[in-house]
């Protein structure tokens, strides 16, 4: 244990010592939890609409006006032919066009039915398809006005009406800030740490000191632990930082406890840190270590469901996905975060992860070799 | 096995596919030895040099340094040498008095003995004001002198030198040869790799190493009269013309 204390006593000195760590650890995650939120926020807004109103009647304002006032849309321009519309369309100006064919007002009163037309640009296949669907039920709500306006409705409806009304748990304002933030400080915690104690080891390998630490008696268990847990403080402080920043900026205050949290954090960093370890055990240089580590953990991140619910992914992937330790602390910071989990709902999780800590560090004290072959 | 000899290698055999950078050395080196391991770049000195400090795995043969089997007990090995290696291996980011305590408390010395011993050190070296400067400031010849007195401070029975001199001044290179006499003198046993040949006159004994073999083997006044020559630099150009590897084939493994 005396030999501990002096790796300790080394890695916390050269740690502090180096700005760049210091920097890593205080403006990343203010930069990451300042700026992503705001990227990552699914409401599609700001659709560029091309109308062809071939009509020019009072309804096809009327709809116009409701669809523009909806917050969605943008009114790029109205044009005469559908295929000066397919123009705006290719030059990138317009993403949908709502074509109007003339006799639109006629037809609605006389034949009780008229038909428009969209033309949507699927390239952004997200865009499309939320915009597609604002746009219909925009429609759809119009129609009803409509109708609503020349058929008195009986007193009872005969028709069988089932009105839905949604009610949001844990998050009732559908609030994307609340639902990314947590994520995003799963992301930090998780590149911060494996990255940092990967390249600390493969740093030792080129400057040559390593060497020296081989050519001692030292017990190999020794020294992965005189790397491990320095860095496994630092990433507790990264959360930390990320916690308060999530509070200070966005309000968010978990709704369990911290201390739930702060136990799966720290079963977590053991796991990725021994991740990094493994890979600095296989790299041997600084910019090797960078490259895997940066392609792994875009996988991990990827398919952790950050972003994508895992649910809808292609079932192979969800099955890689169980494998994969980012995330099960994005689903336990979500539910702690959000839903008030406390230690026994995430038991599982908690087991799991233990169990690839154990793996990936007995894997990593296995591979690291003070004698080469 | 001789009772003097603290070192002992026989037909030791270091391959990497089908290159053989050390081809079945046989050597003793006496306790309290100054032993000079002398070689063009790309001789294999390096290579025998880390296969006897624990840090490569011989192909084939026997050695033993301080009594140890370098196959099968390098903890105990570890405990009993020094090393320095031909890169410059202490911390830059830590001072001069951190490095030497972090080496030396990973050979489990006690705080009362790191404290006594570096403060003599330090008044040796004269560096009792720069104690407490990173070690990244230091200049060259201060670091290699440095690196070679941590080498020593846990007290080995041995201590390996892998070209220490490289790229020092003469005035520098002189004192450092002071520090490995003074060494000597504690009872420590040197065993320095060189390409410098005024540096094999200091040494009791020189082999010259060419192609992965030993060519010669002797105290460097018997070796001058036995190739009838007048300088150690005239044996060695004798020996090394024979040399048909060139350049820096093998560095490190």
């Amino acid at each position: 244990m005396r030999t501990l204390r002096f790796l300790l006593e080394k890695e916390f000195r050269q740690i502090f010592r180096n700005p760049a760590i210091l920097r890593v650890i205080f403006v990343v995650p203010i930069l990451q939890l300042l700026l992503l939120p705001w990227a990552a926020d699914y409401e599609v807004r700001n659709i560029k609409l091309a109308v062809i109103d071939h009509d020019h009647s009072s309804y096809t304002r009327q709809m116009i006006s409701k669809i523009t006032s909806s917050g969605y849309f943008l009114l790029d321009q109205y044009t005469n032919s559908y295929k000066e519309a397919l123009v705006d369309i290719e030059k990138n100006r317009a993403d949908i066009i709502l074509e109007i064919p003339a006799h639109f007002e006629k037809d609605l009163t006389r034949e009780n039915e008229a038909i428009v037309l969209l033309s949507i640009d699927a390239i952004n296949g997200v865009k499309a398809g939320l915009g597609a669907s604002y746009l219909q039920s925009i429609i759809h709500d119009f129609n009803n006005e409509v109708r609503s306006k020349w058929i008195q409705l009986p007193r009872f409806n005969p028709e069988v009406n089932i009105d839905i009304r949604p009610s949001n748990w844990y998050n009732p304002l559908m609030n994307y800030k609340f639902f990314m933030v947590p994520g995003i400080l799963v992301m930090l915690v998780t590149i911060v740490g494996s990255f940092l104690t990967c390249l600390n080891i493969v740093k030792e390998k080129e400057v040559g000191t390593i060497e020296q630490i081989n050519v001692t008696p030292i017990k190999k268990y020794h020294f992965i632990l005189g790397k491990l847990i320095p860095f496994w403080f630092l990433g507790i402080i990264i959360l930390s930082i990320g916690l308060f920043i999530a509070w200070l900026l966005y309000s968010i205050v978990p709704v369990g406890s911290l201390f739930t949290i702060y136990v799966f954090a720290a079963v977590y960093l053991l796991a990725v840190l021994g991740f990094g370890l493994l890979i600095s055990s296989f790299a041997s240089s600084q910019q090797q270590a960078m490259l895997i580590t940066f392609f792994l953990f875009m996988v991990f991140i990827l398919l952790g469901g950050l972003y994508t619910p895992i649910e809808s992914m292609p079932i192979w992937a969800q099955w890689f996905t169980r494998f994969n330790p980012v995330t099960y602390f994005i689903e336990v910071m979500r539910l702690v975060v959000l839903k008030g989990s406390d230690l026994s709902d995430i038991t599982r999780h908690i087991i799991t992860v233990f169990g690839f800590a154990i793996v990936l560090n007995t894997w990593a004290i296995i591979s690291y070799r003070k004698r080469s072959s | 096995m001789n009772e003097q000899s603290i070192i002992h290698v026989e037909q030791l055999t270091k391959r990497f596919g089908d290159f053989t950078a050390v081809d079945a050395i046989s050597f003793e080196v006496q306790r309290g030895e100054i032993f000079g391991f002398l070689g063009a770049n790309g001789a294999g000195k390096t290579t025998a040099m880390r296969m006897l400090c624990g840090l490569s795995m011989p192909t084939s043969g026997k050695a033993f340094v301080a009594g140890f089997d370098v196959y099968k007990q390098t903890e105990g090995l570890k405990r009993n040498i020094g090393y320095m290696s031909q890169k410059f291996s202490l911390y830059e980011d830590l001072t001069i008095k951190e490095n030497i305590r972090f080496y030396a408390g990973i050979y489990g010395k006690s705080d009362a003995f790191i404290k006594d011993k570096t403060a003599r050190l330090l008044h040796q070296l004269h560096l009792e004001d720069q104690a407490n400067k990173l070690v990244g400031s230091l200049p060259p010849g201060w670091k290699q002198k440095l690196a070679f007195s941590v080498a020593v401070f846990h007290e080995p029975r041995i201590v390996f030198l892998d070209e220490p001199t490289g790229g020092v001044d003469p005035v520098t290179r002189r004192e450092f040869w002071n520090l490995i006499y003074e060494a000597a003198a504690t009872g420590i046993t040197v065993f320095v790799t060189t390409h410098y040949m005024d540096e094999a006159e200091y040494c009791n004994r020189v082999t010259i190493m060419v192609d992965g073999r030993i060519e010669a083997l002797d105290t460097p006044s018997a070796l001058k009269q036995t190739y009838n020559a007048s300088s150690m630099n005239e044996v060695f150009l004798q020996l090394a013309r024979k040399a048909k590897r060139n350049g820096d084939e093998v560095k490190t493994a």
